[in-house]
């Protein structure tokens, strides 16, 4: 809590008050992470609808690269790691620290994007294309946008890792962790429904 | 947690107003001014919307001649007014209107605080809610011209340009409602963000105005509904831009999982804008009726309800679509459910009404109006809801006439008697009565007399998507073509009567009667401070000491005891 009892005098009323007890920013990104959670819900329960009706669909998942999923899974789940190193840091009150390790997470969501573009370009030169059918359709739109999210929890996570260095803002990189949590807990779903279940 | 200190709060002075017009009034991230820019883009694109039905009416009234002031109006061009009509006045004149407009002036104000949580979010939801606008009217001017079809966008007709004939309008129609839908995401954010944690100190639970309640219980509902809806936009716009088939049956895909998609948001969206609009009918009725709003817990409770209600009713707009008829029979119990939290809700104002001290000032007519106008919207949807008749009902003018006789209550009723309600607050000076009757009587009596003569055609068997009746030789009747025009010519009267409001409206912010600080004598806080309310709102920090709607409690001097009131 320390990190959040900071307050600036030209902070507004409305940030100076706290009547949930739980700081803004955070609660403001629990709503973002609520809102984000209806619309992948809606595309994969879009997709476990058309898949329990389509057993073929089990051996076009066969055709999907489970090493490179699971690989992505296991940088993901590292990454997280550091993303809570980096937190843990912050409260402490270690801007320098928390920045650095938030790069280490940055560095991991790209080491997953080059294992994603591989995976994607072996996928396409064997014709497992978008237009292939409806399971390829569905494989690259929930893949893609969560590729998208990682990219944006890059971006949101250097700006945070900027700031921090200069041990500015430094309850942003809780909110910036429990978004990339987020991102991380979407691709836990997102391997088994493409990757395992065949 | 939530500790009420009464100490005196410390004195924080307003801060001058200075800086250039374009600091004060097009990049400010005070609510209020944002609140405006939402209320006059909304006002702008429901004169917008207005004139798009002038269009079609006059089409369907008299077929094929030339509409004056626009020409002939082509089928593609008749479907694509009736598309945007139908998408403007959801998503540009309600939304903005009811939910941005309003909840950007009166939470803070009303729950005693300076400002949002996030006031540049809060700008730039605004910008981005800008920007969704002008896409949208972009669209229109493509090659192929604007998307046509209809506001739902049934595929597989909306989902491939070589269907649709749009194959420009249709994408830029989705983007701009996305960018919409992100706009009121960010907006919801911070309403419900700054309810939870920015009440003035002693404001519990139950001291919160219910209008306050029920828009950010709506921003909640969008945020929990929208969600499949931008999943089904992603596949849409890759159906109709990248050539996959999600949506397409002939190559594996399902059209029907886009009404699911779709409904799953648009039936609580109906939600989404109703609630803000009974919640100023609440406000309203309390402070001319000078008593205490009947059942605060029950109409907050009954709220929660309809709310989760709503996530269970989407299917009834899919009767005829071929979902299974035991389906069909839960969604036609969870519809019928629904009725019984709106209808105790009505019954709450009817009994705050009673015995009330009523005063018939504008703000009140338009509040009546509301509650008999809707009446009848509610009423008409007991046959939509049960499968049985929907099935002989579906996709007739009958349903046409039912869903606007919501949604006009609700956005154009309701929004009235907001904007003459809050008038005096946001621009220091009253509105003319006599300009205000002649504008009520002018808009509540024609929109009647469009929508009853629909009704009769609907049950008639007029299909709602028909270009021109002259080719149905069981529909030409004479009979039911005078119903058409009649509709019609109410049409070009309710809108020829918006003239007295845009007069009054423009006229009164210069030259109006001077308001003072709480012109209705009501309790809630936004009448505790300066008229308009300066930046930062109030002078010091304000403290609330009891509930909402204290009048005329016995033993007072006055018959108001406003909540900042110490005892």
């Amino acid at each position: 809590m320390s990190v959040h009892a900071a307050t600036l005098d030209h902070e507004s009323l409305a940030c100076r008050r706290c009547a949930s007890g739980i700081p803004a920013g955070r609660l403001a990104l629990w709503w973002v992470v609520t809102s984000e959670i209806v619309i992948f819900g809606g595309l994969l329960a879009s997709y476990l609808l058309f898949r329990l009706r389509h057993v073929s669909w089990g051996e076009e998942a066969a055709h999907t690269n489970t090493l490179a999923g699971a690989t992505n899974t296991l940088v993901l789940l590292t990454s997280s790691l550091f993303a809570v190193l980096a937190h843990r840091c912050a409260t402490q009150g270690d801007g320098r620290g928390a920045s650095r390790f938030l790069r280490f997470t940055i560095a991991l969501g790209g080491v997953f994007l080059i294992v994603k573009a591989l995976e994607y370009t072996g996928e396409i030169h064997h014709g497992y294309t978008l237009l292939r059918g409806t399971f390829w359709s569905f494989y690259y739109v929930a893949t893609g946008l969560h590729a998208l999210h990682v990219v944006a929890g890059m971006i949101a996570m250097a700006v945070v890792s900027v700031g921090a260095g200069r041990g500015r803002q430094l309850q942003r990189v809780e909110l910036v962790g429990i978004y990339w949590h987020f991102v991380d807990v979407v691709w836990i779903f997102l391997f088994p429904l493409f990757y395992i279940a065949k | 947690m939530n500790a009420v200190t009464l100490t005196p709060p410390p004195v924080t002075a307003p801060a001058p107003v200075r800086g250039s017009f374009w600091s004060r009034y097009v990049f400010s991230t005070d609510h209020k001014v944002i609140a405006l820019q939402y209320l006059f883009t909304g006002m702008a694109m429901g004169v917008l919307g207005g004139l798009m039905a002038y269009v079609f009416r006059m089409q369907l009234a008299y077929p094929g001649e030339s509409v004056p002031g626009f020409g002939v109006v082509s089928p593609g061009k008749y479907n694509s007014l009736v598309t945007l009509h139908g998408t403007i006045m959801i998503f540009w004149m309600a939304m903005p209107i009811l939910i941005a407009a309003l909840g950007n002036y009166l939470i803070p104000l009303m729950i005693g605080c300076d400002d949002m949580v996030f006031p540049r979010l809060n700008r730039l939801s605004y910008q981005i809610f800008l920007l969704s606008a002008v896409v949208l009217l972009a669209s229109l001017a493509v090659p192929g011209g604007g998307f046509g079809g209809a506001w739902t966008a049934y595929p597989p007709l909306s989902s491939r340009g070589i269907w649709n004939h749009t194959p420009l309008g249709a994408p830029l129609w989705l983007l701009a409602v996305a960018l919409e839908i992100v706009a009121f995401l960010m907006g919801g954010i911070n309403f419900i963000t700054t309810l939870m944690n920015s009440r003035a100190p002693g404001m519990r639970m139950h001291d919160i105005p219910i209008v306050v309640w029920m828009i950010v219980v709506a921003s909640v509902l969008f945020m929990g509904s929208v969600g499949p809806l931008v999943a089904g936009a992603v596949m849409m716009l890759m159906d109709q831009v990248a050539g996959t088939a999600f949506f397409d049956p002939a190559r594996g895909g399902d059209p029907l999982l886009w009404q699911h998609l779709f409904w799953f948001f648009g039936h609580p969206e109906v939600y989404v804008v109703l609630l803000p609009a009974l919640g100023v009918v609440a406000e309203i009725i309390t402070v001319f009726a000078r008593k205490k709003l009947f059942g605060y817990r029950t109409i907050l409770y009954t709220t929660f309800t309809t709310a989760v209600l709503s996530f269970f009713v989407w299917a009834h707009h899919q009767f005829v679509a071929g979902i299974d008829p035991r389906m069909a029979h839960i969604f036609t119990i969870t519809t019928l459910l629904i009725s019984v939290p709106i209808a105790e809700m009505i019954f709450s104002f009817i009994a705050t009404l009673y015995g009330g001290s009523i005063t018939l000032e504008l703000p009140m007519l338009w509040a009546l109006g509301f509650l008999a106008d809707f009446l009848l919207g509610g009423v008409t949807g007991i046959y939509l809801g049960s499968s049985g008749t929907d099935i002989y009902l579906h996709d007739t003018y009958f349903v046409l006439a039912h869903f606007h006789y919501t949604f006009v209550p609700i956005a154009v009723i309701a929004g009235f008697a907001a904007v003459y309600h809050w008038y005096p607050k946001m621009f220091g000076r009253h509105m003319n009565k006599t300009l205000g009757h002649l504008h009520f009587w002018g808009t509540v009596l024609p929109f009647n007399g469009i929508f009853i003569p629909l009704f009769l055609t609907g049950l008639a068997g007029d299909h709602r998507r028909i270009y021109s009746y002259a080719l149905f030789k069981e529909l030409a009747r004479p009979e039911l073509q005078q119903l058409r025009v009649f509709a019609t010519i109410c049409t070009v009267i309710m809108l020829l009567f918006q003239t007295p409001f845009f007069i009054n409206f423009f006229y009164s912010m210069f030259r109006g009667a001077k308001a003072a600080d709480n012109p209705w004598r009501a309790t809630t806080l936004e009448w505790a401070t300066a008229t308009p309310p300066p930046h930062g709102n109030f002078p010091h920090e304000i403290a609330v000491y009891r509930g909402p709607y204290e009048y005329s409690v016995p033993g007072r001097p006055v018959d108001f005891w406003p909540q900042h009131e110490p005892a």
